[in-house]
């Protein structure tokens, strides 16, 4: 019994522990010089997507529900995050206390509209399910693009779907007004305070989060909800509940990874490319391909399926080629049977073990 | 008074009558068999029993409270647990978890305390490992605690979701063809299982089973349903050697 907890612990453990030696690993390598730009200007990219394999696996591994519209969160979170740090941009605050508290409420933001959405959506159950999630990211995306937030020259706030622009014409006019979110312009000259560093803590407090919940009462509760609901239900867990909380802590943490995007990069635009459908996708192979369910094989999918692409950029028109054999080659590795002999066969662990019993056998003899 | 009251349950489904005008009273502590010909509406009772059909008619009391229409949550709240005769556990948990998810209303803690690993975590996930396995070590699968609950030999998954059952505390646990597909041998064990369930956990046990060795083994009262009503009610050995009985359900 003691040796299952400790066991669950352990892995927990070396997921973390996986994380911080990345960090140590290309913080040592940075100082030396050893990083191409490319890799610099990708560290918090990763910690961003990291963050959003992890969370999406919260929903489809967890909870055990598809989810396709993962990006629009994400968009939720960055957006709104944006729009506080370019108010209070030129205001007296603390920048470091503003960018805390932007996370703050991209969580915030994200999580109220994963609570709203999964009321309805978490009714339906396997293909409906991720066509209406498919959708809501869309739509999510479709109305932060179009979306103009502005004060006018009085100072009143507005949000709406027309620009200021297209109403008032006076030049002297329109320059007094100060505009935050300029429609599919979006937001522009976004202070970049996101770190790798600070990247890494938000990905280690998500894992930290997303682990415990998995090995406490609330997370056996959702798990049992995804293995059985009947049964689940016939021993007095309330379905509803647990499947909302998971899906509103699964928003949250892609609205954090959402605000650390937006303050990475001085522009921020609601576009396909950035938050649409393909991204949404792109998640979900790196939770399937590092396994349905396992936090660190998100971690280590997500980074070996963003640095590839990249590092494979000298194949020119070779590169996608190359991409999808890594796919392929990356799914058997994980989840034919014959890999997964093989890789019982030849584990480390085993390979540890067997010198171990070696060493002790000989002790005794 | 008695632990389960049930009074003139009906269920339709559109024009079909699956259960019709159907009585049970089971006392404290009883061992009671439900059986009938295949589709007589015995698993339908049981749905209604535990809230996944809401009746069309009729009241069902548990310990004086009604509890008809409520939802399966708050029956299992109120006093009732169940088996399915089609197996279902937590299949890619472990066995000490699955019984664990059935404390998950005996044993308290929030979300937060979890996450965050607060005391109280640590305090109520001790007390639900203690008392897990003495609900494992009961049934005999106290070795297999770190084993994923689909890796378990049938017999034992069994077991398993009676152990999972009885960890709601129930007042009444309901059985539904407990030794489905089971050899001899594994049929023999489970009958000495119910017993032993019901003296060590001064349990009241309703079951249905097909199983006749075991029904007249172990049931001290019986209900047949036929065509989704009652046929007989009443001992064991009288209802067992009713002619209307034998001839719907026994062959003449």
């Amino acid at each position: 019994m003691l040796k299952k907890i400790s066991k669950n612990t352990k892995s927990s453990f070396i997921t973390c522990a996986l994380v911080i030696v990345i960090y140590a690993v290309i913080q040592i390598m940075n100082s030396a010089g050893s990083l191409s730009s490319l890799i610099k200007g990708m560290l918090v990219l990763l910690c961003v997507y990291s963050m959003m394999a992890i969370s999406l696996n919260l929903t489809v591994g967890v909870l055990g529900e598809l989810s396709l519209g993962h990006a629009g969160f994400m968009c939720v979170g960055a957006f709104s995050s944006g729009l506080f740090t370019q108010m209070l941009k030129t205001g007296p605050m603390n920048p470091n206390l503003r960018f805390f508290l932007a996370i703050m409420v991209g969580i915030v933001c994200a999580a109220l509209f994963g609570f709203l959405i999964g009321i309805p959506v978490l009714r339906l159950k396997g293909d409906y399910l991720a066509i209406v999630t498919l959708g809501f990211g869309e739509i999510i995306k479709s109305i932060f693009n179009a979306l103009y937030a502005y004060k006018d020259a009085n100072g009143v706030f507005h949000l709406s779907f027309t620009s200021p622009k297209a109403t008032v014409t006076d030049e002297a006019v329109i320059s007094q007004y100060k505009i935050y979110i300029d429609g599919s312009a979006g937001i522009t000259r976004n202070p970049m305070q996101s770190t790798f560093t600070i990247g890494i803590i938000m990905l280690l407090i998500s894992l930290v989060i997303i682990l415990n919940l998995m090995h406490s009462r609330t997370g056996r509760a959702v798990m049992a909800i995804r293995d059985n609901r009947i049964a689940a239900e016939s021993v007095g867990i309330h379905i509803t509940k647990y499947k909302l909380l998971a899906f509103t802590l699964s928003a949250a943490i892609a609205g954090a990874a959402g605000a650390l995007y937006a303050h990475n990069a001085p522009s921020l635009m609601a576009t396909s490319a950035k938050f649409g459908y393909n991204m949404s996708i792109m998640f979900l192979v790196f939770v399937v391909l590092g396994g349905i369910g396992s936090m660190r094989g998100s971690i280590i999918a997500t980074i070996i399926l963003t640095v590839l692409p990249e590092l494979l950029r000298f194949l020119n028109t070779y590169r996608m080629l190359i991409y999808s054999i890594v796919l392929i080659v990356m799914m058997l590795w994980n989840w034919a049977p014959a890999c997964k002999n093989f890789r019982e066969k030849y584990s480390l662990k085993r390979f540890l073990r067997m010198k171990l019993t070696k060493k002790k056998t000989e002790e005794e003899v | 008074m008695a632990l389960l009251d049930v009074k003139n349950l009906s269920i339709s489904f559109g024009g079909l009558r699956a259960v019709d005008n159907f009585n049970l009273e089971i006392q404290q502590g009883e061992l009671y068999g439900l059986i009938g010909p295949n589709g007589a509406g015995k698993t339908t009772v049981f749905n209604l029993l535990t809230g996944v059909y809401k009746p069309t008619e009729g009241r069902i009391f548990l310990d004086g409270e009604d509890i008809t229409g409520k939802k399966t949550i708050d029956i299992n709240k109120a006093g009732i647990a169940r088996t399915f005769q089609n197996i279902r556990l937590f299949k890619e948990q472990t066995v000490l978890d699955n019984v664990k998810i059935g404390l998950h209303n005996r044993y308290k803690y929030s979300t937060i305390e979890g996450i965050l690993r607060l005391p109280g975590y640590f305090r109520t996930e001790k007390k639900m490992n203690e008392e897990a396995m003495r609900l494992l070590e009961v049934f005999d699968l106290a070795d297999a605690a770190g084993v994923l609950s689909c890796n378990l030999p049938y017999g034992k998954q069994r077991k398993l979701e009676i152990a999972r059952a009885l960890a709601t505390n129930p007042k009444l646990l309901l059985l539904d063809e407990p030794a489905a597909g089971m050899n001899p041998n594994e049929t023999q064990e489970l009958m000495n299982t119910i017993h032993f369930v019901r003296d060590e956990f001064k349990m009241t046990i309703l079951l249905i089973e097909h199983d006749m060795k075991l029904v007249s083994g172990i049931c001290e009262k019986l209900t047949v349903l036929n065509f989704g009503r009652v046929l007989t009610q009443g001992v064991t050995a009288e209802v067992l050697n009713d002619p209307e009985v034998v001839k719907a359900y026994l062959g003449e």
